[in-house]
């Protein structure tokens, strides 16, 4: 069986796109010949910057014959029926045989479809797969029509076995096929046949290419982490810029230069991110000192002074952009020291969003709300604010301009030049996070009333606006905005009710988009403060009518009537992204749900206990048999209701009990009703599962020893209004009919 | 002239050796445009020939000026006025990477000691509606050119593609003559009777033009002369292709394509005054590729565009 070789040579492959395009050639080629019938023992695709490789071995030296039978017409169907079907299936009147059906006599052919050689399949499939690549970005070249990633010049195609190799034929756009293909491009020694993946791997290694991508990878890593170790310095690890460089050379030589005297002053992650945006050099730190410095950048090539001129080019380059970053940084110092009023002020007439306004409207906005939160996290307002102000202030730097990933951390730095206080300089860090899942979540009171405030305020703006998060599409991160809001909430256990924020805030968007912007704003303070007082925006409003002489303004009608759907729907997205974040933590949805069904469902740690409580309690036995107990008396009570067109909830009277079961249930319910209420009261859920427990065994009891539905009308109503009482303590815990089992 | 392998030593030599070798290639030898451009893409040998179907060989240096480099000379390697050398080829040869790099050893560089890489950095001009793909090209480390095949300009498919070179002069003859600070640099032969540095040449205007550019530049004459160029090449391209002095067929887009460029270089004044916010800066990109577009699509009715009557 032979084995396959293809290498698709070509200029220079954007590093990003190596390792994809190796899969996706070996996928599209693979998929294509099995479809085709011909199978393979095991493939292996390959990357360099400038050729993609394919190995195949123990391929099928040509497909299997394949044999189809098909059912004609009658025998003695019409003349014009029998001779379509012959040109359908591509066969002559003699190849017809009569058969004897339950249906009578019917023409049967068998069509044979011969074998075809390897060649011809692996043809057509390389020619398919190299017009219809998926190429994140292809182009054209030349005066042709071909599209590649970047100019393809040659194609190597061969089928290689015991007796010897053969090139399988092919011609795309006047590229023919064939054996040969080149080395290093300094280092080569020009184009050279190989006659087989071995011989391939041999030569290339021999004219300076090393094939397989993992093992350049491992190569850099390997030398790098010698030479620095060798010095006592660490390399700084970053593994998305192991692979970039290793798709940026075909023969790596590791080199490690110094970082000039002048730049150990810069702060640490200003090296890193220049070094690395600009020139692909890793970062190697001294334990001793925590500073970087020196660096390592791989080369692609050997030279006769081991590397020398090519390190000294290096620091060069290294050199001019450290002395621009240094120039960013003395100039940005000079504003921050001066107080950063300058940039707060240049935030006034940057857009944020065309229908959110400026910068400075958002730092404004959010302001209002981070202050808001001081009673919840337990922070001086004045501090929070102060924090939230300045929080944005980076945005503005020529540092931040030149590299906007260092956003919050130059703000820490300016802060502290500018001679704010720890916790403004920690904010203006961290009101960024938490980023992602896995980022810290901040735990310093003014930073995470900013960190909060932020993400709210973007919510809400984006939800005032209308612009929410749709199947994949969020371009804004709203999503990753709400699960911040969550996690900051629960990892710093805050007690808020996010309903009267997300109104405030909402008023505070559409005070700026107002028509009459003074007197809404005016009427918005208003409507914000009795928020404050009174909770949410409904009733507020009535209030405020009241105290207004006259109708409202037909605005604030329109708000009024519009602004609570936003806030429930806003708040239905946080009870989503909730349900994620703790399904990954093995809550069920469907006891989220039972949770999320009580009252206080926009407090979400209050929520969050619930669940956890209800999670632990139904994994217990008696949580299970508690459970089907409850359902049990709902059905039987929600049927008989349904029947008799009455509820039953009130007057269940222990003297017509007549089972000592149904007593000692009365007894029970007595007992727990009130030490489950009051546990409820105190958020002791943990207590109040506790309680329900304990009912566990009186309910199975009676529903053991008694028929609900008893012939003696007064004793089967006194029961239904038993297990109305059952009901009630229930669902004070949770909705327990949302949960499934 | 000294020996091409040997080492230039001045900045104007460099110029020549690139010279001469493109001219060796078959390139037709330009001169730059007479105007203020950011990039040597800007010349009309470059924006306009890259469209239609006729075959076409430039190279030139072309001065150009980014008004927001500016550092009043002090920056060892960022000016507000520089030299870019431009090579375009239509259509771009199967061989143009060997080409460049035999540019590379014409003016000094040693392929056996330097390690050159091709590094991923598509090109896009907003301002002309064009878009290619290429490298960034890497002499240890260092940008030293930029390596395009264009794939559109002017909104324009390019059928068939221009391989487009595009060398930052100061820095790469920097780099090859070992100097730290672009002002340090001999523009001539250093032992001349009168050795004249690029400092010599070029310090007291980069600060003249530093000062005009950032803080003294009228901004309402600009914003004026940016819509009067703006009108200006919506009303040549409006006129009839037929000149009725003439009775000839008379297309143009040259003379319309001058204005765009003088609205372009007027833009990026404004910018460095800081007188356009985020929002607007948009708009006025929009306004400068609308004009890019409407010229390209005048030079495609153009004999030199390949239009055929």
């Amino acid at each position: 069986m032979p084995d396959l070789l293809i290498e698709l040579f070509s200029e220079e492959i954007p590093a990003r796109m190596q390792a994809r395009a190796a899969d996706d050639l070996k996928k599209r080629v693979t998929d294509g010949l099995v479809e085709a019938g011909l199978t393979y023992a095991g493939a292996h695709g390959f990357s360099t910057p400038r050729r993609l490789t394919l190995a195949l071995e123990g391929l099928l030296a040509e497909s299997p014959t394949v044999r189809e039978e098909r059912k004609g017409p009658k025998v003695g169907a019409p003349d014009k029926a029998i001779e379509g079907f012959l040109r359908g299936a591509g066969v002559a009147r003699e190849d017809l045989q009569e058969r004897e059906t339950p249906k009578g006599a019917v023409y049967f052919v068998t069509i044979e479809k011969p074998g075809r050689p390897a060649a011809e399949i692996i043809a057509e499939v390389l020619e398919d797969t190299i017009r219809n690549f998926p190429w994140p970005k292809s182009m054209r070249w030349g005066a042709g029509t071909l599209r590649w990633v970047r100019p393809l010049h040659s194609i190597l195609c061969i089928l290689s076995d015991e007796a010897g190799h053969s090139v399988v034929p092919l011609d795309i756009d006047g590229i023919k096929s064939g054996d040969v293909t080149e080395g290093h491009r300094f280092m080569g020694s020009g184009r050279f046949a190989v006659t087989g993946f071995e011989d391939y791997e041999v030569k290339l290694k021999r004219d300076h290419v090393v094939l397989n991508p993992q093992e350049r990878a491992e190569h850099i890593w390997h030398d790098a982490t010698n030479m620095a170790f060798a010095q006592g310095l660490d390399v700084v690890e970053d593994k998305g810029l192991l692979t970039e460089v290793a798709g940026l050379v075909e023969w790596p030589v590791v080199l490690m230069g110094d970082i000039a005297e002048d730049f150990l002053g810069l702060p640490p992650e200003v090296l890193q991110t220049s070094m690395k945006e600009h020139q692909k050099f890793f970062s190697v730190k001294n334990p001793k000192t925590g500073r970087i410095e020196k660096f390592i950048t791989v080369a692609n090539r050997e030279t006769k002074d081991n590397g020398a001129t090519i390190l000294a080019g290096n620091q060069k380059v290294l050199f001019a952009r450290l002395s621009d970053a240094k120039f960013f940084w003395e100039n940005d110092l000079r504003v921050a020291e001066a107080g950063a009023d300058a940039w707060l002020e240049s935030l006034n007439n940057v857009t944020f969003h065309n229908k959110l306004g400026t910068q400075g409207d958002r730092i404004a906005r959010f302001t209002a709300l981070a202050q808001e939160l001081a009673g919840v996290v337990a922070a001086e307002a004045e501090v929070i604010g102060e924090a939230a102000r300045f929080a944005k202030a980076d945005l503005s730097s020529e540092m931040v301009y030149e590299f906007p990933e260092l956003q919050g951390l130059m703000g820490r730095y300016y802060a502290a030049a500018a001679g704010r206080g720890e916790e403004v300089a920690a904010a203006a860090e961290e009101h960024y996070s938490p980023l992602g899942p896995s980022d810290d979540v901040p735990t310093a009171p003014v930073s995470v009333a900013v960190a909060l405030a932020d993400k709210l305020d973007t919510l809400t703006g984006f939800w005032a606006i209308d612009e929410k998060p749709t199947g994949s599409k969020d371009p804004f991160a709203l999503r990753r905005a709400a699960l911040g809001v969550i996690r900051l909430v629960l990892e710093n256990d805050l007690r808020l009710g996010l309903d009267a924020h997300f109104d405030r805030q909402l008023l505070r968007h559409e005070a700026h988009q107002g028509d009459d912007e003074l007197l809404a704003r005016a009427l918005m303070q208003d409507l914000s403060v009795e928020i404050a007082d009174h909770g949410v925006l409904g009733a507020v409003v009535r209030t405020v009518q009241d105290a207004i002489d006259g109708d409202l303004p037909k605005y604030i009608e329109e708000v009024r009537n519009r602004l609570p759907d936003t806030s429930r729907d806003l708040l239905g997205f946080f009870h989503d992204r909730l349900k994620v974040y703790l399904r990954d933590e093995g809550v069920r949805h469907d006891v989220i749900d039972a949770c999320i069904a009580m009252p206080g469902n926009d407090d979400l740690n209050l929520l969050v206990k619930r669940a956890r409580a209800l999670e632990a309690f139904l994994r217990t036995e008696d949580g299970e048999n508690l459970l089907q107990g409850f359902k049990r008396a709902n059905n039987i009570l929600t049927q008989a209701e349904e029947k008799d067109g009455v509820e039953y909830s009130f007057g269940a009277d222990v003297k017509h009990a007549q089972d000592d079961s149904e007593k000692a249930l009365f007894a029970a319910l007595d007992v727990q009703e009130g030490a489950i209420s009051s546990a409820i009261g105190s958020e002791d859920f943990a207590a109040a599962m506790g309680g329900m427990a304990a009912l566990r065994a009186p309910i199975d009891a009676f529903f053991e020893a008694v028929q609900v539905n008893s012939d003696n009308e007064i004793v089967r109503r006194n029961r239904l209004n038993l297990l109305s009482r059952i009901r009630t303590i229930c669902l004070g815990v949770a909705d327990l009919t949302r949960v499934e089992g | 002239m000294a020996q091409t392998d040997s080492k230039p030593r001045s900045f104007q030599e460099i110029i020549l050796r690139l010279q001469a070798y493109w001219a060796g290639k078959g390139c037709a030898v330009m001169q730059p445009y007479d105007m203020e451009v950011g990039a040597g893409t800007f010349h009309p040998a470059t924006t306009l020939r890259s469209l239609g179907s006729k075959s076409w060989a430039a190279a030139y240096v072309q001065p150009s000026r980014r008004p927001t480099d500016g550092r009043y000379g002090e920056n060892p390697n960022r000016l507000q006025h520089y030299y870019q050398y431009q090579v375009l080829i239509k259509p771009s040869p199967p061989d143009l990477q060997a080409l460049y790099l035999g540019s590379l050893e014409a003016i000094g560089v040693d392929m056996e000691m330097h390690d050159i890489r091709f590094v991923e950095d598509d090109w896009e001009s907003p301002t002309l509606g064009a878009w290619g793909l290429g490298w960034e090209v890497w002499c240890d480390g260092m940008e030293v050119s930029q390596f395009t095949y264009f794939q559109q300009v002017g909104g324009h498919d390019c059928h068939p593609v221009s391989g487009e070179l595009t060398y930052g002069l100061e820095r790469l003859a920097m780099y090859v003559l070992g100097v730290d600070h672009v002002m340090d640099m001999p523009f001539n032969d250093p032992e001349a009777p009168i050795a004249l540095t690029y400092g010599d040449v070029f310090r007291q205007t980069e600060q003249e033009y530093s000062r005009w550019n950032f803080d003294v530049a009228n901004t309402d004459v600009l914003l004026k002369q940016f819509e009067e160029a703006e009108a200006e090449c919506g009303a040549i391209l409006a006129q009839d292709h037929v000149d009725p002095k003439t009775g000839k067929r008379i297309v143009m887009a040259h003379p319309a394509y001058d204005q765009c460029i003088k609205a372009s270089h007027l833009f990026n004044l404004l910018d460095a005054r800081g007188v356009i916010s985020v929002t607007e800066r948009q708009a006025y990109i929009g306004r400068v590729r609308t004009l890019a577009k409407q010229c390209a699509d005048a030079f495609v009715q153009t004999e030199a565009g390949g239009y055929a009557a």
